[in-house]
């Protein structure tokens, strides 16, 4: 594995144009899946774009105001091709509003649209690894195992690979239960109870965590999502009937969901 | 499957179960040590130490990198072909004669490898540019930065840690500046 992709000047370019890809494909199979689960594909891809245009903007305008004064003086700067000018939790926050606006105006259905959008995100996730392997980021902690990799000075965990070989099955899995889900909200609590154990239990092989009060940050919010989507799909297959009366259940085993 | 997920007391015991698993694992991996570790180490990468180097100037004085330890050194790797490079200069120029007051250095490390000094000092003197620029025959400073495009641009701060990499250019002086005044602040 090589932390830096060297293909001419195409390697400067090679972890943007994977994550590029990856919303391309994500936006396809989330345009597939959105059949599966009784929405129009046309209006799902359009609230990923507007997500996506919404979050860009967003990171962009995020960012300027943090640094108003350098920019009142030269504001053409604002429109510049720079990817480090980018604030990543407004541009986040941007896209989810832009999102939220979007699906309350075409009433979708809020279950089966975050369904729709869970293979998405697994594909995408895949991608996301996939550049940070050509980036060098989300780098491993040092190790002597006998499978580390030299990188950034050190030898490492290959912490990439691992998140990569995991995004990978996590993909194969809720493609698998897309076609066996039970009850609406499952794939999606399914997937983020997916994610956020592999995140959890990854993060403690990576070298660059942010820590909060002595513990990796990012394991604190994977723990929370994860029994956020386990609470969740308890509660959402309780108000299915599972569990219930045994023709209920049989029922809600018929049924797509 | 619903069933199973529907029944309450399984259902909380293994999540009970999760969170212990996971809160213990939080607790065992933690390794705060590993936070501070990077700094020390050299690699051309945002948290790692700036790698060092000692290079000649235009000028024939030489000029090593971790004499600078104490200010905020922003290394721009260049040559005189690359069209982004040469328009992003003048940006460097602003920015260095705002903020050199304040403990701020621009190295602009030429590619000499894979430029000439004459070329690269005809285009010093043209532009008017004040900053330091050396010159890197043999690549040394290239290899260091692992450098795969130019410019590229290491913001590095008091400390002599990488904080920002900007690979690609023109950078504006407006993104150059939001990253660099936060770094002046900080104490050396």
């Amino acid at each position: 594995m090589l932390p830096v992709l060297q293909v001419g000047p195409l390697a400067v370019q090679l972890p943007g144009l994977l994550l590029l890809l990856g919303f391309w494909l994500a936006s396809l199979l989330v345009g597939r899946s959105a059949g599966r689960h009784g929405l129009d594909g046309e209006v799902l891809d359009r609230l990923l774009l507007l997500a996506m245009v919404a979050g860009v903007i967003g990171a962009r305008l995020g960012f300027v105001l943090h640094n108003a004064s350098a920019y009142a003086e030269d504001p053409r700067a604002i429109l510049s091709f720079n990817l480090t000018a980018f604030a990543p939790v407004e541009g986040a926050a941007a896209a989810v509003l832009a999102a939220l606006i979007y699906a309350q105006r075409k009433s979708l259905p809020l279950w089966p649209t975050l369904d729709a959008l869970a293979p998405g995100a697994a594909l995408f996730a895949v991608f996301v690894h996939l550049s940070q392997l050509a980036s060098g980021d989300g780098f491993g902690a040092p190790t002597n195992l006998p499978w580390a990799i030299e990188q950034w000075g050190e030898r490492r965990h290959p912490a990439q690979l691992y998140a990569l070989a995991a995004s990978l099955v996590i993909l194969l899995i809720v493609l698998w239960l897309e076609k066996r889900q039970e009850f609406p909200g499952q794939l999606a609590f399914s997937w983020l109870a997916l994610a956020s154990a592999t995140r959890l239990l990854l993060e403690g092989f990576r070298g660059d965590s942010q820590y909060l009060a002595g513990v990796r940050q990012a394991q604190l919010v994977a723990l929370m999502l994860l029994m956020l989507s386990l609470a969740g799909l308890h509660l959402l297959a309780r108000g299915r009937g599972g569990g219930m009366q045994p023709e209920r259940r049989r029922a809600g085993q018929r049924g797509p969901g | 499957m619903t069933t199973w997920i529907a029944r309450r007391p399984h259902w909380l015991l293994m999540m009970a179960g999760v969170f212990f698993l996971g809160a213990g694992w939080i607790v065992g991996s933690a390794r705060p040590e590993q936070a501070a570790a990077a700094g020390r180490i050299a690699s051309p990468h945002s948290g790692f130490a700036a790698p060092d180097f000692d290079l000649e100037r235009l000028n024939g004085e030489r000029l090593r990198l971790s004499d600078l330890r104490g200010q905020v050194v922003v290394v721009n790797l260049w040559a005189t072909w690359c069209p982004p490079c040469r328009a992003e200069m003048p940006a460097l120029q602003q920015l260095y004669e705002a903020h050199q007051d304040e403990g701020l250095v621009v190295v602009a490390v030429n590619a000499t490898d894979q430029d000439s000094a004459s070329a690269a000092g005809a285009f010093v003197a043209e532009r008017g540019l004040t900053f330091p620029v050396v010159l890197d025959p043999q690549g040394e400073a290239s290899r260091a930065y692992a450098l795969q495009a130019m410019p590229s641009t290491f913001v590095v701060d008091r400390q002599g840690v990488i904080r920002e990499v900007l690979i690609g250019g023109p950078v504006s002086l407006a993104t150059l500046r939001s990253l660099v005044a936060p770094l002046l602040e900080e104490a050396g």
